[in-house]
């Protein structure tokens, strides 16, 4: 297996790890950065270009052209651990598996979206909310289609105005969370310098189409395709006829390869930090979603102060103190704004999936004390996606915190395992 | 600027015109080939993440197995849904 050493190795290129890797290289490290899509940018800034106009293409250009750092796209991390402070990732890509060292390792691997159980979501069709944004990006021509928006969070808004722009009809917004919950983190938007105007650039885009607040999703129907969405607000339902529709609870943050590599996660199950943004694991620093959702100007200033800390570039964090506080008291609202209300969210039905993979359905899994004992049951979470998809359902449905991240973390082609031996951590 | 060229792939034996670093995923979904494969009670699946943590859009391409929401569309390939794969045993 091909083996190599970097000062530091950044696991993630969306807005954080970009801005942690350009750090870090100003501070004189030789720094990798990999990600697991195609290209750099992450999910907000997916399929952005260097030197285009504003934040994602300065950075893409900068990290492109920094002597110091290398970029290595497709590349995912399947296995990771820690031994005597020096840090080993295992890396699949399409030329097979790569061993990489290094001293330090930021851990900027962002979040991933909490899809919810409701009759029909198994449905092809339906999508989550930044999934269906993701493939846009990719290529999927949502033109004249008309797309449905729901569940929670402020993704919603910023999906619901990117289908727009790409010419896809957006039929409504249906929010989960309370008319007050939404104002108050309006406010807590405007007050954010740069943002009251980002605020007022999707308003404009979303001219014209219906918001609504207080909003349960009820279920999707259609003949192995989707076809309808019914919606409940207040007694009414409302049933749409859409081709698409774009469904998402708020974001996980992902923490498998911290988790293999040890680090202590917080009471929410983000990566637990301090100031400097280092983790529990010496060595170890973490920036962006995988710590806090908050959106890109957090991961952005998260993933400086990782680069600072990391290349010890500790004069250059003067400020951050009072930005980051700043910063968390926006995230504060942020999840205050659109805590998941039970009564606001989809019921799902004794026979509905809840474990796309293994089929397994809510009326199987409702009596069980925890993860384990249903997994062994049942086999939920112990198909292809590994529980990325349910856990977090469960999370929310059955109150069970996700647990057992082991390496592989990905399913590897047996011709790489075969290629040679690899040290996978131990369960 | 030169235009960049199309790539043509083989989408279930069907041959398509698509824009080149688009993903596979894009391909089949803009030619119509939605689910991708069925479920173990025989259900029709299509993706759901876009992202790669939910493996909902794995199809066989040149061989292999992948991710198709993480591939990007290349001449020449060779794309085959589960559902199709799955007629011939
Ligand atoms: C699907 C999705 C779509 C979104 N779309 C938008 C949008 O359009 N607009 C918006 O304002 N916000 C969007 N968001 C919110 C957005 O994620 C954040 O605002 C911002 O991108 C967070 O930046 P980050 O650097 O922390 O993480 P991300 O941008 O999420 O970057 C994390 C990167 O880590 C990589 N990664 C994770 N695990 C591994 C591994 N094991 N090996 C290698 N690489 C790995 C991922 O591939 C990803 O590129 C979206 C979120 C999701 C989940
Ligand atoms: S659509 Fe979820 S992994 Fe590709």
């Amino acid at each position: 297996m091909n083996s190599e050493a970097w000062d530091a190795v950044v696991v993630g290129a969306g807005p954080a790890g970009l801005m942690a890797a350009r750090t870090a290289a100003e501070g004189g490290l030789r720094a990798l950065l990999l990600d697991a899509q195609p290209g750099s940018g992450g999910q907000i800034w997916r399929g952005a270009v260097a030197g285009q106009k504003g934040t994602a293409g300065d950075l893409l250009r900068d990290v492109a052209s920094h002597p110091g750092i290398t970029v290595m796209s497709g590349a995912e991390v399947m296995a990771a651990e820690t031994r005597e402070r020096a840090h080993t990732l295992t890396v699949t890509t399409a030329a097979g598996l790569r061993q990489i060292h290094a001293e330090r390792v930021i851990l900027t691997t962002g979040a991933t979206e909490r899809f919810l159980p409701f009759d029909g979501w198994i449905l092809p069709g339906v999508f989550g909310a930044g999934g269906l944004q993701a493939m846009s990006k990719g290529g999927l021509d949502v033109r004249g289609k008309r797309v449905v928006v729901a569940g929670s969070g402020p993704l919603l808004l910023a999906v619901a105005a990117g289908l727009r722009q790409k010419g896809a009809r957006v039929l409504a917004v249906a929010e989960q969370a309370g008319l007050p919950g939404v104002a108050a983190f309006g406010m807590a938007a405007a007050r954010l310098p740069g943002k009251s105007r980002e605020a007022w650039a999707l308003a404009a885009r979303l001219l014209g189409v219906p918001y609504w607040a207080d909003c349960a999703v009820v279920r999707a129907s259609g003949q192995n395709q989707l076809q309808s969405v019914t919606l409940r607000r207040g007694r009414r339902e409302i049933t749409l006829d859409c081709d698409y529709l774009a469904v998402g609870f708020g974001l996980v943050p992902e923490t498998r390869v911290a988790a293999l590599l040890g680090c202590a996660l917080d009471g929410t199950g983000a990566v637990q930090v301090n100031v400097w943004q280092a983790t529990s694991i010496q060595g170890v620093y973490a920036a962006g979603e995988v710590c806090s959702i908050g959106g890109v100007d957090g991961a952005l200033l998260e993933g400086f102060v990782a680069g600072c800390a990391a290349s010890g570039q500790i004069e250059r964090l003067r400020d951050a103190p009072r930005r980051a506080e700043i910063q968390r008291r926006f995230q504060a609202t942020l999840e205050r704004s659109f805590a998941l209300r039970p009564k606001r969210l989809p019921t799902p039905l004794p026979t509905t999936i809840v474990c796309r993979c293994e089929d397994v359905r809510h009326g199987e899994l409702r009596g069980f004390a925890g993860w384990t004992a249903a997994k062994l049951q049942t086999r939920c979470g112990m198909g292809a996606c590994q529980g990325r998809v349910c856990g977090p359902a469960c999370e929310t449905l059955y109150g069970w915190r996700f647990e057992g991240v082991r390496a592989p973390l990905v399913p590897l082609p047996l011709a790489q395992l075969l290629d040679e031996p690899i040290t996978l951590s131990p369960p | 600027m030169p235009e960049p060229t199309l790539a043509v792939l083989t989408l279930d034996g069907r041959r398509v015109t698509v824009a080149p670093g688009i993903t596979v995923l894009a391909a089949l979904q803009n030619a119509g080939l939605s689910p991708l494969r069925h479920s173990l009670s025989g259900e029709p699946r299509g993706a759901l993440c876009g992202m790669g943590s939910c493996y909902e859009c794995r199809a066989v391409v040149d061989g292999l197995l992948v991710r198709t929401c993480l591939t990007p569309a290349r001449d020449g390939q060779n794309v085959r849904r589960l559902l199709e794969v799955a007629r011939e045993f």
